[in-house]
């Protein structure tokens, strides 16, 4: 659905995409993720026909951004950063001027409005003005003006920046219906969000691409050794924190234990597992069996800025 | 063509929901009606002048009323032009709903047009508002209405240009301020140019002259229709749509 190959994005003084190249196929839900100024919001651009590419080739839908870009643009929908809102019109009147624009049938128009603002739960809100609306009914309302004639590829840059969790929830709830009928791309740099939604992972960093890949497949090939978080407390009187730290580095499949913090008189400790190891249940058996309290045992995430220094560690080691 | 007036409806819209269409009207209508007052006030006072009496010849209402209030309306114009263009693109750009139209399937061209035609015809409705002091002229006298006519043809002529180049200054940046004053700077720059061609005789002054837009605004206030007019107006309009549609594809590449 979408191929990019080589794009370049060069700017008077910088270079924003350096030579990056994927594809996304039919259907899919694909995480753009990057740091902040890593490039995604040029590379939407230039798939959006927002701004041509300085080098390289785009292809949205079986269309080249550059030379038919009238028949992407009639096949993509894109919701900016900041939701492209005129905030003296009604939300009704918004949504259908962006119909109208995007060259709805005037037959089928309102029948695709109220369907449209149903769908992103902006219905109770359709005759207000859009300045009153608070932040979330905005995002919801520029997702709902995206998507008004049905395009093939929906093009979401940061659809959950700026709400608050609940919202957040919601949008990504809405996002994950829509995937059957549109290829969808957003980008973010919040990990969990990816987890949750997306299929395929697209990683940039200061314009030039780190990884692309299935999201199982990034999983395992970052976490191929577990890296757990276990808070130890003392039933009774005090507790040691050597003893703990030897006894669990004993259990079998234990790579590394780190000593952390003390949390109310609770010992935490980092444990890491041993590559294709599942260590959990033996790591609680043993804590219990020592007249210990496992207050706590879970998997620690990484975060993304240790998917970056990750990644990019292992590409400079491969050179 | 649907598209321009998609665009076109928007415009008018957003013009007629904020304070802008209606603070202009009544500036205008305040202006309009002491210009008004002022020509009808001198009309009247030579019109009992004995001198004036033993003419036998009775005053002409067009060229005493009409015609130095339509120069004058000319001029309140260059005022307007600035106010009602500033935001029709700086608007867009700061907030970033130029990106909206940007990647819809309108063509550039149909999106400069579309805005270009609501401010002409805001301009046209605040104009509109002359037509009030212009009937009671027609209620107590008999003027020809010809002329009156050719006028509004020839306002309508020298908003259409102005308002072509303050889109193109709306077009260059994202603050309103900066546009609205360097458009005001520029009508004021076409307005006083003639002002030198009462001293200049050489080639080169009586090109700056033939640049400015009141002065070929004259004709048709006298109720003549000159194409030499006819042809500045409408080029300096394409000349400034034009400008308007480079600085949109500039719009593209320098980002």
């Amino acid at each position: 659905m979408i191929k990019v190959e080589g794009l370049t994005k060069r700017y008077a003084r910088n270079v924003a995409v350096d030579n990056i190249s994927f594809e996304v196929e039919k259907g899919q839900i694909v995480g753009f993720l990057g740091p902040n100024g890593a490039g995604k919001t040029t590379t939407m651009r230039v798939l959006t026909c927002f701004l041509p590419a300085t080098d390289g080739k785009a292809e949205v839908a079986g269309f080249d951004v550059r030379s038919q870009a009238m028949d992407v643009k009639r096949r993509v929908g894109y919701l900016p950063e900041t939701p492209p809102l005129y905030p003296e019109m009604e939300v009704r009147e918004y949504v259908e001027f962006v119909g109208r624009l995007k060259g709805v049938p005037k037959a089928n128009l309102q029948a695709r409005v109220d369907e449209v603002c149903g769908r992103c739960n902006v219905a109770d809100v359709k005759t207000k003005l859009i300045a009153k609306l608070s932040k979330g009914y905005r995002q919801r309302v520029g997702l709902a003006s995206a998507i008004i004639h049905n395009p093939d590829v929906l093009i979401l840059d940061e659809p959950t920046a700026g709400l608050d969790p609940e919202q957040r929830k919601e949008t990504l709830a809405l996002i994950k219906e829509l995937a059957g009928e549109h290829t969808i791309i957003l980008s973010t740099h919040i990990l969990p969000e990816v987890e949750t939604i997306c299929q395929k992972v697209i990683i940039i960093s200061k314009g030039k691409l780190v990884a692309t890949d299935t999201m199982e497949n990034l999983n395992s090939r970052l976490r191929g050794s577990e890296l757990l978080e276990v808070e130890v407390g003392a039933r009774t009187g005090s507790i040691n924190k050597d003893s703990v730290q030897s006894r669990l580095s004993s259990v079998a499949g234990v790579s590394r234990v780190e000593f952390k913090d003390v949390r109310n008189g609770h010992l935490q400790f980092h444990v890491e597992s041993q590559q294709g190891e599942s260590v959990r249940a033996e790591i609680a058996r043993s804590v219990v069996s020592a007249d210990w309290d496992l207050l706590e045992l879970h998997g620690a995430g990484l975060s993304l800025e240790e998917i970056f220094l990750q990644l990019t560690a292992s590409d400079k080691g491969a050179k | 063509m649907s598209n321009i007036w998609i665009l076109c409806k928007k415009e008018l819209r957003s013009y007629f929901v904020s304070p802008i269409a209606y603070g202009l009207m009544a500036f205008f209508a305040l202006i309009c009606g002491y210009f008004f007052y002022a020509a009808v006030a001198i009309f009247v006072l030579r019109s009992t002048d004995p001198m004036m009496m033993q003419r036998g010849m009775p005053m002409d209402i067009n060229e005493w009323v009409i015609r130095p209030l339509m120069m004058n309306v000319s001029v309140i114009g260059l005022f307007m032009i600035p106010m009602i263009t500033m935001r029709l693109f700086a608007e867009e750009k700061k907030t970033g709903t130029i990106e909206l139209l940007a990647t819809s399937p309108i063509l550039d061209i149909e999106i400069i047009v579309g805005k270009w035609l609501a401010a002409v015809l805001l301009y046209l409705s605040i104009l509109g508002i002359s037509a009030v002091n212009l009937a009671v002229v027609f209620i107590y006298g008999k003027p020809d209405w010809k002329p009156v006519l050719v006028a509004y043809l020839g306002l309508l002529l020298q908003g259409g240009c102005l308002l072509a180049i303050g889109s193109f200054i709306s077009n260059c940046t994202k603050n309103q301020i900066i546009a609205g004053a360097g458009t005001f700077a520029v009508c004021l720059l076409l307005w006083v140019l003639d002002w030198v061609a009462a001293y200049e005789t050489t080639t080169f002054g009586k090109m700056i002259s033939y640049l400015s837009v009141t002065g070929h605004f004259e004709n048709f206030a006298k109720g003549v229709i000159d194409t030499k007019d006819v042809v500045y107006y409408l080029s300096l309009s394409f000349f400034g749509l034009f400008l308007t549609a480079r600085s949109m594809e500039s719009l593209r590449w320098r980002a």
